[in-house]
């Protein structure tokens, strides 16, 4: 590196008009994404603070806008929930078989057939959930409420369609599949190899070495990919939007169809009739979103970067 | 490691290694456990979904029960993970194929001259519809937005690779560009839509507010990515042409670019690839229209993502009862139309960077 510094020295020594444009129009380039990001918040609130204080009417059954926005967010929340519960284990279960279990062989194409997975449109996945898989989990549901109705979870009556809010959860559960599966894969197969045959020397079974070399130096990666997911999963809209039948407050019951939809849905399904004043709730709520959505992903990166410079020392 | 301890007793003749399963010991199980499975599947009529789950489970149970026997509790549990870690893989790979299986199945019927060639408008019911004026929309769209977020995507990485590492405003942009990647597209919509209803008035619906949108998505994807090419390139090749007295500008843009050109356009191909699929921002910006339109700057733009959406939502009646509406039809026809050109992009990434795969080795 110590070279560079020398040609960085004598570029600065004889200042060239074309090296000032250049580096000015890099340095804007950087500071124009910084200002975008600024200007999504800026806008938003421009829009959207109107929309925090108007009369009831707006606001449908509730009175004022975190009557209207609690609803929202605790359906958000529980599809994001439940994508995660579904979709956690199976991605660490998949990073494994690629880092740690399948020959290199077989791990290529497994790993491509997930990536595969993260190319699927969303609005894709919205078709496939209506109709195959909403379609496959009805018969379920009735089971369910029939077999474990004294759950809360499974409390019924079922949905004779199958959109539920369960079903919307699994429909995230694949699509946010893949972001965990790559971050995870890539901090499994970061284990430096000492420690893995250290462990393996002693005697350790393969699980014994993953849970001891693999997992506490991936700890940070883990946590930061299930945030990713949830980052992901809070804000996907049209999967949810197709999939759910929202409708009624706030509930715990998974199969009938009384859930209340999720932010991102709602703006997409009801921004069509909205009246401008309609619009500055759906703005407001949206910020909302984006406002959560931001502190997930923050911490997520700030995991991170907190791991690298761990491991870094 | 509390937990190692000798769990076998020791026997008769003492043995270096210990005990383990036969080598096929997964395969006879497996065997086994199909046919297990199948007796009550045949007997109480099962499909075969029912037959393969089953089957799993037995097998789940069955190895690590021998295990246990044969090679003590440790050995049991490094099998019954090694059995759920492959069962997690096989379980993920259902819906890809049942999805993938659908779309073909369902779209492939649909597809043909008419269904690519015209659009919505028609001027009497009789007429033939199709998909025409949503593909132009999409293409561009997607290409305006490219046009927006390739230069400033390109120079903000070439800012932090080759002028501001390790500078404070580096690192802020570096970590803000993270958590961009994870702003949901409906929020990138609804950016686009304010500020274009705050310039232009509340019914504002234009093309380019989605590119707008959409260039806000691809900006991270291609900073990451073109930083990481940037980053691959020897620092040899850049001292080589400062010894020649070459400016670092025209060394960036003669050495450094053309040495990451491969790795930087699969990034840009893998970003377009990531927002052609997106629907909720072109839903609130760019509108809904049955006409094709070429001009990005005025008026409403149909995406393909939008059409199957909205074709699924107001389907239509069947014209004969209990057959498919036709909205359902163009929706999965669409969906597969999109699916491949999704597809093909990032086939034609990953060749691009097969062949022009910078070469770092010596």
């Amino acid at each position: 590196m110590a070279t560079t510094v020398v040609a960085e020295e004598t570029a600065r020594a004889k200042p060239r008009v074309g090296d000032l444009v250049f580096s000015r129009l890099a340095m804007g380039a950087g500071i124009a994404i910084l200002a975008a990001l600024a200007a999504v918040f800026i806008f938003l609130a421009i829009e959207g603070v109107p929309g925090l204080a108007k009369p009831a009417e707006f606001y449908g059954d509730a009175s004022n806008f975190w009557g209207y926005v609690a609803p929202l967010l605790f359906g958000t929340i529980l599809a994001a929930v439940i994508a995660l519960i579904v979709a956690v284990p199976l991605a660490w279960g998949i990073a494994l078989v690629v880092s740690h279990y399948a020959p290199k062989r077989v791990a290529t194409p497994i790993a491509y057939v997930i990536d595969l997975l993260a190319a699927v449109p969303s609005v894709v996945f919205g078709l496939w959930g209506i109709t195959v898989l909403a379609r496959q989990l009805q018969p379920g549901y009735v089971w369910l409420d029939e077999n474990m109705g004294w759950l809360p979870f499974f409390a019924g009556p079922a949905s004779g369609t199958g959109r539920t809010i369960l079903t919307a959860g699994l429909v995230l559960a694949i699509m946010i599949l893949p972001i965990i599966t790559a971050i995870s894969r890539e901090v499994f197969s970061q284990t430096p190899r000492l420690h893995e045959e250290a462990a393996l020397a002693l005697g350790a079974t393969r699980w014994e070495m993953i849970r001891m070399a693999v997992f506490p130096y991936a700890r940070s990666g883990m946590v930061s990919a299930v945030m990713l997911g949830l980052g992901r999963a809070l804000g996907e809209t049209m999967a949810v939007a197709m999939v759910l039948s929202a409708g009624g407050g706030i509930s715990l019951n998974l199969i009938s169809s009384s859930n209340p939809a999720s932010i991102a849905s709602n703006i997409a399904s009801n921004y069509k009739e909205g009246t401008p004043g309609k619009i500055q709730v759906l703005i407001a709520t949206g910020l909302v979103l984006f406002l959560v959505t931001f502190l997930v992903n923050f911490a997520a990166r700030w995991i991170v970067q907190r791991g690298e410079r761990r491991l870094a020392r | 490691m509390s937990t190692v301890t000798p769990t076998r007793p020791v026997t008769g003749s003492l043995s270096l290694t210990a005990a383990k399963l036969p080598r096929f010991a997964p395969v006879l199980v497996a065997v086994v456990a199909a046919a297990a499975a199948a007796l009550p599947v045949l007997f109480l009529g099962w499909g075969p979904i029912a037959w393969a789950i089953l089957a799993g489970l037995v097998f789940l149970v069955a190895l690590p029960l021998w295990a246990r026997v044969v090679e003590g509790s440790r050995g049991a549990t490094d099998r019954m993970v090694t059995g759920l870690v492959w069962a997690a893989c096989a379980i993920a790979i259902v819906p890809l194929l049942s999805l993938l299986w659908t779309v073909v199945d369902r779209g492939l019927p649909a597809i043909n001259t008419t269904f690519l060639t015209f659009s919505m408008y028609r001027t009497d019911l009789d007429q033939e519809v199709g998909i025409y004026h949503a593909l132009i929309g999409t293409l561009l769209i997607t290409l305006f937005a490219a046009i927006i977020s390739v230069p400033i995507g390109i120079m903000a990485a070439i800012y932090l690779i080759e002028y501001g590492k390790g500078s404070r405003l580096a690192r802020w942009i570096t970590f803000l560009v993270d958590v961009m990647t994870g702003i949901p597209s409906i929020v990138a919509g609804l950016f686009a839509f304010a500020l274009f209803i705050l310039v232009f008035g509340p019914s504002t619906r234009v093309g380019i507010g989605g590119s707008v949108a959409l260039a806000l998505l691809m900006i991270p994807i291609v900073v990451r990515s073109t930083e990481e090419m940037l980053r691959l390139v020897p620092d040899e090749l850049r001292e080589a042409s400062y010894a020649l007295g070459v400016p670092k500008w025209r060394t960036i843009v003669k050495v450094v670019l053309p040495t990451a050109l491969g790795g930087i356009v699969t990034g840009v191909t893998l970003a377009v690839a990531r927002v052609v699929g997106e629907t909720a921002p072109l839903l609130l910006i760019a509108g809904l229209t049955s006409r094709t339109n070429f001009n990005v700057f005025d008026g409403r733009m149909t995406t393909l993502p939008v059409l199957i959406f909205t074709q699924n939502a107001n389907p239509g009646i069947a014209e004969t009862p209990g057959g498919t509406p036709p909205g359902i039809e163009i929706a999965w026809g669409g969906a597969l139309v999109l699916i491949v050109i999704v597809m093909l992009l990032n086939l034609v990434a990953r060749t691009i960077g097969a062949i022009f795969a910078p070469k770092t080795g010596h």
